[in-house]
């Protein structure tokens, strides 16, 4: 009886604890989108390494901040590691969302000069440029531009263009040039289905027209204080350059996009590109590797960074990643860091399309021709521009989308008065913060 | 077991009352009294939920103040109150008018009810997210449909700040006049024939029989579903979210909206629960006028 019973008890016992042994384990936060899945892939081999399982929730884009700063704000710890938007540091540092890295980094030999010094900047430090780092910078994003490199090359479009217009079509080198190849576009029929210009970011609920705005306003010059008067923003974020830039790109909105792109961001302006709607879209670099690799049917994509006007610049995209204070496993997660670190690895994370910030990645010979999109992210990582990254960043968003959506889509106003009462708002909120 | 059950058999019918009564008040307690005792005590802080350690201060009348004569809330209240009114009276013809249609007997009634019905068993989110495709310029059948009785061209309802808060209008009336409709035909239903009956003797035309006995009928029934519309409408919130996110601009952000935007995306917790506790006392107010009104046209 004892030899039957061990036949069959033996095996659930082995189960059981070769269930335990694996029962470590990591929960990771992030959006719902293609890097998320290259960095699913990627965490295999960490999973290999150390026999730690990883869980990822990945969170669609217009619920992911909802849904992240509600678990922060409530303390919970349902996440070991956060990969959370740029913008979310000044909170997570302030609040103490975040875990100080700094004593982990030096333990650990990762040193911040390793990574591209605008992500440092922009995903790990906190006040803005003090060596206080909360983040390990993770993705590399800005804001860019894709357009139908296949009908730019068609000869007939290139002659009418440049009669028209008195130079090549090509890659726009400044919004003016944009404009002027959106309108080409615009109602245009070719291949006997009407075309239209841009898909650009016009979302209202989360922050899709103020990461698009703010692309035309940081090219116009656009900055939001007086660098040598924080917070004191009359004149620099509501500058007649500043409302010109607005402007501008509510005659993006009016004569390049396609009827009903009125509440467009990420998705909407993949689809409309991809749906041969337009000839050029807004978006992350993120998305560029799945754009290229779904270019079927004659469609040939071509990538270029935010064009010029009075500066070159670029709206910031890209997440840090972090690790929870409220986790109950923060030395596991810190090794998932350390192992994030390690060069090897970035390259792996490049390799499956992921934006390494890491410099051995970037400073690669081979980087630039390792994808069609590599120059313009090189080019865009040097003068990325980012909006607001204090703790009440939220709160200085939402007047933005309303304000911005109520001029450039609802026509509402004009772009100075919108301006002027986002800085009201903002006023009131960095008083109530104590900063004014 | 026999002893608990002598037990139970010696407690009096309140104490009976009181413990099948507890439960629920309990719950009632936890639920709702307590939240909202709370929400009222926070509406006179500066309470933020999201600054942890930030200890609130008692600023009075402060947070009342601010929205009452804030100019913004007045927009918005005027937005919810445009939504409100023209659902309800949208909602109360068909309602009536669909209930009058299938108050009669004909072949294929009950799958016409049925179907009539389907609209408001779906989930507004769902709703909200098929009519964006349905409104859709390019490619949505509603453009397709209103250009074949005339030609419009290609217009954008839900980015048009003019047709936006028409589009909230529509597919709330889409999807909940099939209540208003289903109400009303109870109450049809309950009226005797013999009134019918008593009235041709009468030589009483139909119009006459609807206006003195059909309507009076079922008035009753119409107020209480538009009763319970209104309430809903008033604190719509999933189904224009999905549909506009309150755009464009501000033109179709009602009052939930805005709160949901300061409590919980601003953290403005004091500020917001001063606002939730207006929109519940005017709420509350309208519905207590409201429920008198309506007792006193059913006494009549």
């Amino acid at each position: 009886m004892k030899k039957i019973l061990s036949i069959f008890i033996l095996p659930v016992f082995a189960l059981f604890f070769s269930l335990n042994v694996k029962a470590e384990s990591l929960t990771l936060g992030w959006a719902a989108w293609d890097p998320a899945n290259a960095l699913q892939e990627l965490s295999k081999e960490f999973t290999a390494e150390t026999g730690v399982d990883m869980n990822f929730e990945f969170v669609p884009w217009p619920n992911f901040a909802d849904r992240m700063l509600n678990e922060l704000n409530n303390q919970g710890s349902t996440f070991d590691l956060l990969i959370g938007d740029s913008q979310w540091i000044g909170a997570g540092a302030v609040y103490g969302h975040y875990v100080k890295l700094n004593d982990f980094f030096d333990a650990n030999g990762i040193s911040m000069d390793d990574f591209n010094p605008a992500t440092v900047y922009a995903y790990s430090t906190w006040p803005k440029g003090s060596p206080n780092y909360y983040a390990l910078p993770a993705m590399g994003d800005a804001l860019a531009w894709a357009y139908r490199k296949d009908w730019f090359n068609r000869p007939e479009l290139q002659s009418e263009f440049k009669s028209k217009h008195g130079y090549d079509l090509g890659v726009p080198k400044t919004w003016d040039e944009l404009y002027d190849m959106c309108t080409f576009f615009q109602g245009r029929e070719i291949d006997g289905v009407v075309r239209y210009g841009a898909a650009i970011n016009t979302e209202r609920g989360s922050e899709g027209i103020t990461m698009g705005v703010t692309a035309a306003m940081y090219a116009w010059g656009m900055e939001y204080e007086d660098p040598n008067n924080p917070y004191s923003m009359d004149g620099y974020f509501n500058s007649d350059a500043a409302a010109e830039a607005v402007e501008f790109y509510r005659k993006m909105y009016e004569d390049c996009a396609p009827p009903g792109h009125s509440d467009a961001y990420m998705v909407a302006n993949l689809d409309a590109y991809k749906s041969g709607q337009v000839a050029f879209q807004m978006n992350w670099y993120a998305f560029w590797p799945g754009v290229y690799k779904e270019d079927s049917d004659g469609r040939e994509s071509g990538f270029f960074a935010n064009p010029c006007q009075n500066v070159c610049a670029a709206t910031l995209g890209g997440q840090g990643i972090s690790v929870v204070s409220y986790s109950e496993k923060q030395d596991l997660a810190l090794e998932y860091m350390k192992w994030f670190a390690r060069p090897d690895i970035q390259q792996k994370w490049w390799d499956l399309g992921g934006y390494s910030c890491h410099m051995d990645v970037l400073g690669s010979p081979d980087f630039v021709d390792s994808a069609v999109y590599a120059q313009g992210f090189l080019d865009s990582m040097g003068i990325v521009k980012d909006f607001w990254q204090e703790p009440t960043f939220v709160e200085l968003m939402l007047p933005m989308q309303e304000r911005i959506h109520d001029y450039v889509v609802n026509g509402k106003g004009s772009a100075k008065e919108a301006l002027d009462k986002i800085i009201e708002d903002w006023e009131e909120v960095f008083e109530a913060d104590g900063k004014i | 077991m026999k002893s608990a059950v002598k037990k139970f058999k010696g407690l009096s019918d309140k104490a009976i009352a009181w413990i099948f009564i507890t439960p629920t008040l309990i719950l009632l307690l936890a639920i709702n009294i307590y939240p909202l005792i709370y929400a009222i005590r926070m509406s006179f802080t500066n309470f933020y939920a999201n600054k942890i350690g930030r200890e609130p201060k008692f600023v009075g009348l402060k947070n009342y103040k601010k929205i009452l004569g804030k100019e913004e809330i007045w927009e918005k209240m005027q937005i919810t109150a445009h939504f409100v009114c023209w659902t309800l009276i949208l909602q109360a013809l068909i309602g009536l008018g669909l209930a009058l249609l299938l108050n009669k007997k004909f072949k294929g009634n009950e799958l016409l009810t049925t179907l009539i019905v389907l609209p408001m068993m779906l989930s507004p989110a769902v709703v909200g997210v098929f009519w964006t495709y349905l409104y859709n310029p390019q490619v949505g059948l509603f453009n397709y449909v209103i250009n074949f009785f005339y030609d419009f061209g290609v217009f954008d309802m839900i980015g048009s700040s003019t047709l936006a808060p028409w589009s909230i209008v529509i597919v709330d009336t889409w999807m909940w006049t099939p209540f208003t409709m289903l109400i009303c035909l109870a109450g049809l239903r309950s009226i005797p024939n013999y009134m019918y009956e008593a009235a041709e003797v009468d030589r009483a035309s139909k119009w006459q029989q609807f206006i003195h006995i059909t309507l009076p009928s079922v008035l009753p029934f119409l107020l209480l579903a538009l009763l319970f519309r209104g309430i809903e409408n008033f604190k719509m919130f999933d189904l224009v979210v999905e549909l506009t996110s309150g755009g464009p601009g501000s033109a179709t952000e009602l009052a939930s909206i805005n709160l949901k935007r300061e409590a919980f995306e601003k953290w403005k917790t004091g500020y917001s629960s001063a606002f939730a506790v207006i929109l519940f006392v005017t709420i509350f107010g309208f519905g207590n006028v409201y429920v008198k009104v309506m007792n006193k046209i059913k006494d009549r």
